[in-house]
This record gives structure tokens, sequence and C-alpha cells, in this order.
């Protein structure tokens, strides 16, 4: 998994943002780089980067997150300041919103994205996620990202998973899903996330994730 | 069964209800249980159904009233605060004897509350939630699988009844994400076939169809609520449903219902490990509340303990269930504190679940 200065994660409702950015956000600062994970999800009041704020602070990342991200208040307000985080120098990972509803916070970002130059822009995309389950479906939802955001993709992460029953037929499975979407959009895999043990040899580009987003009872 | 795929609580309910031939569904939005409204936003227009929504909680419910009168299947869905404001409208419904399906993904209360999971609202569901003498139907499912099945039984026994159904989830149920699988059936929009009573037009072949709660002669309204009783006593009897795991030599039984039931079955799991002679039953079906299955559960057991994300409103069913035949103890977290299997698992040490 290859490490810009800038990595901003979009992707459908559910595809597994979050628990990509969080991976993402460790590996950069077990690497020995400062890193600030930025949680823009304006749409989703649960399950966020946002949750991970101590798990963060003890491996001194830096987590931006909405005014009120994580209480009882459903209103966010954005007062990050991307630029002056960027020009720190430091690793810095945009975990979006779902679907063009979520991008639409990044769009208020995209000049100073646009200006900055060691980025990549990643659409998570997900096979088993309901309403994406086809390529030409998971395309759209990209592309209505970036129509919302103004903001166009770099790269997309094959996170296809069925949660806790996720198994390397699971992975494997997907894995034409994600080369199709690759096909129809021109866009390089720039990683398959798998956890341990699931990740199919043939996988392009393997990201060996933990998974860090679950129930309580789990 | 068809491939699983990945959905959110919210979704699943959603998607469940379309395939349950749900055409009409009326909704206000209110977080944690917007992405059903958003989600059949998308789908209905595809499958043919009507997606609306209304200018508050009450105009919805009284659209249900209304669809629900023709004999359509139809829903409406809300979080606690949305949920009190629909009252008046359910109690209508159960009063002109329809069915509908109405989603209550409850979060911290009272008054606006909070936006984390509760289960505040049982007192209200399962009590009936307005005015009059009424029950109505509430299941709750506590897994997104669960969550799906629940909306096409909700409808079956609604119509069945012909009364309202709830299906009664909280937040984290809403907000989370498992594997949920559906049959392959084409998706098929209900009409009011088999529904004789339904006011969707005569055409002057037939006597009109009145949709009614009013009763002006006290004798005739009590023996339209006895006969609805009776229809009641039918259901306790026939469509009760409680899910028990260790329960036979159990000394202490758990007794919680929806994502609760999950953190207490992880408590009791790891209890057993430690060799605690500990159980867990589930109610799924909070009205008809399980009796029979209740009292089978804990014929065995020493105690048995309540845990609620509230501050303890079911216990007083489960107390009425056993007829208090063993020591009834509770604990909960509320106000959208989700009560950890760690501190479920403490509290069954403390009551004397040591070995």
């Amino acid at each position: 998994m290859e490490h810009r200065k800038l990595t901003v994660v979009t992707g459908h409702y559910g595809s597994g943002k979050t628990n990509f950015s969080v991976n993402l956000a460790l590996d950069i600062a077990d690497a020995g780089n400062k890193c600030t994970v930025i949680d823009l999800d304006i749409v989703n009041p649960y399950f966020r980067t946002a949750d991970f704020g101590d798990m963060f602070k003890s491996r001194g990342i830096e987590l931006f997150a909405p005014v009120y991200a994580n209480t009882n208040l459903d209103i966010p307000s954005l007062n990050i300041p991307l630029e002056s985080i960027l020009a720190d120098g430091g690793y810095v990972v945009i975990d979006v919103g779902g679907d063009d509803e979520g991008a639409k916070a990044l769009g208020r970002y995209a000049p100073v994205i646009t200006a900055f130059a060691d980025k990549q822009m990643l659409c998570v995309i997900n096979k088993y996620r309901y309403l994406t389950k086809e390529p030409a479906e998971a395309v759209k939802v990209m592309r209505e990202i970036e129509f919302s955001c103004g903001l166009a993709h770099t790269g997309l992460v094959n996170n296809s998973s069925l949660g806790a029953e996720t198994t390397a037929g699971t992975v494997r499975a997907s894995l034409d899903f994600a080369d199709e979407v690759s096909k129809l959009t021109g866009l390089p895999i720039a990683a398959t996330c798998a956890v341990a043990g699931t990740m199919p040899e043939e996988a392009p580009e393997p990201y060996i994730v933990k998974r860090y987003v679950h129930n309580l009872w789990e | 069964m068809a491939e699983k795929s990945l959905m959110k609580g919210n979704e699943a309910l959603a998607e469940a209800a379309l395939r349950a031939g749900c055409k009409c569904f009326f909704g206000y939005p209110i977080t944690p249980q917007t992405e059903i409204a958003a989600y059949l936003s998308k789908r209905m227009p595809k499958v043919g159904g009507v997606f609306l929504q209304a200018e508050s909680e009450v105009a919805a419910i009284n659209m249900v009233y209304g669809c629900a009168g023709s004999g359509i299947r139809c829903m409406t869905s809300s979080s606690s605060p949305g949920i009190s404001l629909k009252s008046e409208g359910i109690s209508y419904i159960a009063g002109a004897d329809l069915p509908c399906v109405i989603i209550d993904v409850m979060r911290g209360g009272p008054g606006l509350g909070g936006i984390q999971p509760s289960q505040a609202d049982y007192y209200q569901i399962t009590k009936g939630v307005g005015h009059g003498d009424y029950h109505i139907i509430v299941l709750a499912p506590s897994t997104v699988q669960e969550m799906a099945d629940c909306v096409t039984r909700a409808f079956d026994l609604a119509d069945k009844y012909r009364m309202p159904a709830v299906v009664l989830a909280d937040g984290l149920l809403g907000q989370m994400m498992e594997p949920v699988a559906f049959d392959d059936a084409e998706i098929v929009m209900s009409d009011a076939s088999n529904k004789p009573w339904a006011a969707n037009g005569h055409g002057n072949k037939r006597k009109h169809n009145i949709i009614n709660s009013l009763y002006l002669q006290a004798p005739e309204l009590e023996q339209t609520i006895r006969d609805r009783y009776q229809r009641y006593a039918e259901i306790e009897k026939n469509e009760t449903k409680a899910v028990a795991d260790y329960c036979d030599d159990a000394e202490i039984v758990v007794v919680a219902y929806g994502s609760t039931a999950r953190l207490a079955k992880s408590a009791v799991d790891e209890a057993r490990k430690q060799g605690i002679k500990a159980g867990v039953v589930r109610p799924v079906t909070l009205y008809p509340f399980p009796v029979n299955e209740l009292n089978a559960a804990v014929k065995n057991a020493k105690k048995v303990l309540v845990v609620e994300m509230s501050m303890g409103q079911m216990i007083d069913d489960v107390k009425l269930a056993i007829n208090c035949s063993k020591p009834v103890e509770f604990f909960g977290r509320t106000g959208g504190v989700i009560p950890a299997p760690a501190e479920i698992l403490a509290k069954i040490k403390e009551m004397g679940g040591n070995n």
C-alpha cells in the first residue's frame, strides 16, 4: 500500500472506508511518520474514525473531527484547517462520509486538495454491499462522489467483505468485480484489503488489514 | 437463499419491507433511523412503490392510516421522539382495526434525549403507545438478518389480526452492518385482495366499507373492544416466541431482548467458560409476551437477571410472567450508554454465580 502525503478516502456508504482509513493511518504512524487523520464524515453518527480517538492518541496520531462528532448533537460543524495541516509536512488521511451526500463536505476543501501535489484519492468498493454489487453500480456511486466534491479519484481499494463472516473465498469472489470496476474507470487497484488468513494469493496489491470497526459482543 | 450481502440494520428493514409487498412508505427523518427513508427513496420508485417524505411524523402516520384503510401494505418508521408524535395515529389505526407496520429504532429519551441507542421505549411500545384499550404486536429482532425476517412477519401478523405491528429495534441494530440474505422471489406489491373490509372503491357492486374508530353508543364500543380482546387472546396463545440458550441447568438466567440480548449472550458465554451456570433467554415477541417460554427457561434457576438499555421496564413483565416465583434483579445502562458484557458478567457474579 503506497503512502502519499495526502490520502483522501471516499466510497459507498458502509463500504468500509473507516476501517481502511484507520489501518492506513496506523501503518503510516508505525513507519515513523507524523500522521493526521481527518474525520470528514458528516453523514453517519455511529461507527466513525472519531471513535478511535484514544487509540490514535496512544500511537501519536492527531485526529481532527467535526465539532460535536460522537456527541448527542447531530449537527456537524466543520472548522478543520486543512491547508495549515498539509503545510506542516506530515501525512494526512481524510475519511470522507458515504456516497455523494458525504462527499459534499469534501468539496469545501477541493481547491486546497487540487493544489496539493503528493496525493491520492481512493474509492473504497465492496462487492457485498447491497446497492453496489454490480461493477456498473459501484462506478455510478464513484462518479456521483466525484461530481459532488469536484475531485477525481486516482485509485480503487477493493475492500469487499462480509464483516465477521469473511473468508478467503469471500475475498477471492470479489477479484473479478474489482477488476471490472478498474477496467470501467481506468483506475488502478491501489489495494485489495483482507484480514490475515483470508488474502487470496492472486489478489492484486494485497493489503493485510485488521478489523478495528466491530460490534461490542464480538 | 440468495447470496449474502453486507447491510446496515436500517437498510435491511427497508429492503425487507419492499420484499413483503409494502407498496407505500410514509416517513420523516430522524437519527438513528434515517437510512430507512433514504434507502426507500432510492428503491421504491424502481419497484413501482410510493415513497413519501411527509411534513411531519403526525402527517406520516395519518397517511399510513388512510393507506391501510385501502388494504395496501404500508409502513412508517421513526425513532423514539417521532413515535411519541405518531401515538395518536397509532391509536386511531388500532381503533379502526387496520393492519400496518411501524418501525421504532430507539434512541435515548425522554424529550429529545440523544441519538445513541436505547431501549427506553419499552413501556411506550408494548403498552399500546396511544390512548384506549388496545394492543399492538411488537417484535424485537437482535441481528440484521432477524430484522429483515421480522418485517415480513410483522406484515403477515398485522394482516392476519388486522392491527398495527411494530418492529422494535435500537440505534445499535439500525446502524450496525452484518451479512443478510433475502430469498430470490420477485418483488410483488400488495393489493387489497383477501381484504373484504378495505375501503378501495365498491364500484356499485357491494355495500360500501367504512373505516372508522368512532362509536357513539357505549355498548357498541364495549362490544367492539371485547371482540378485539378475543383476537388478542388468540395472539397471546399462538404467536409468542423466545430463544433460550443454556437455560436447562442454569442457576442464573439472564433475560434480555434486542441488541442487549447479544451483549448478555456474550457475558453468559464467558460465564460458562469460567464454570458459572448461567443461561440467557431472549423474548422475540414483546407483545404477546412469551410467558410460557420464560417460565420454562427459568424453571431450574435460583435467580433471574433482567438486562436492558433503560432504567428497567421489561423487568415488570418478567416478574408478572413468572409470578415473582424467583428473585428478579436488574442491570441496565441508559441515556445512550451501552452495557458492556464485562459489566453484565460482574453482575452475574455478584448475584452468586461463582463457582
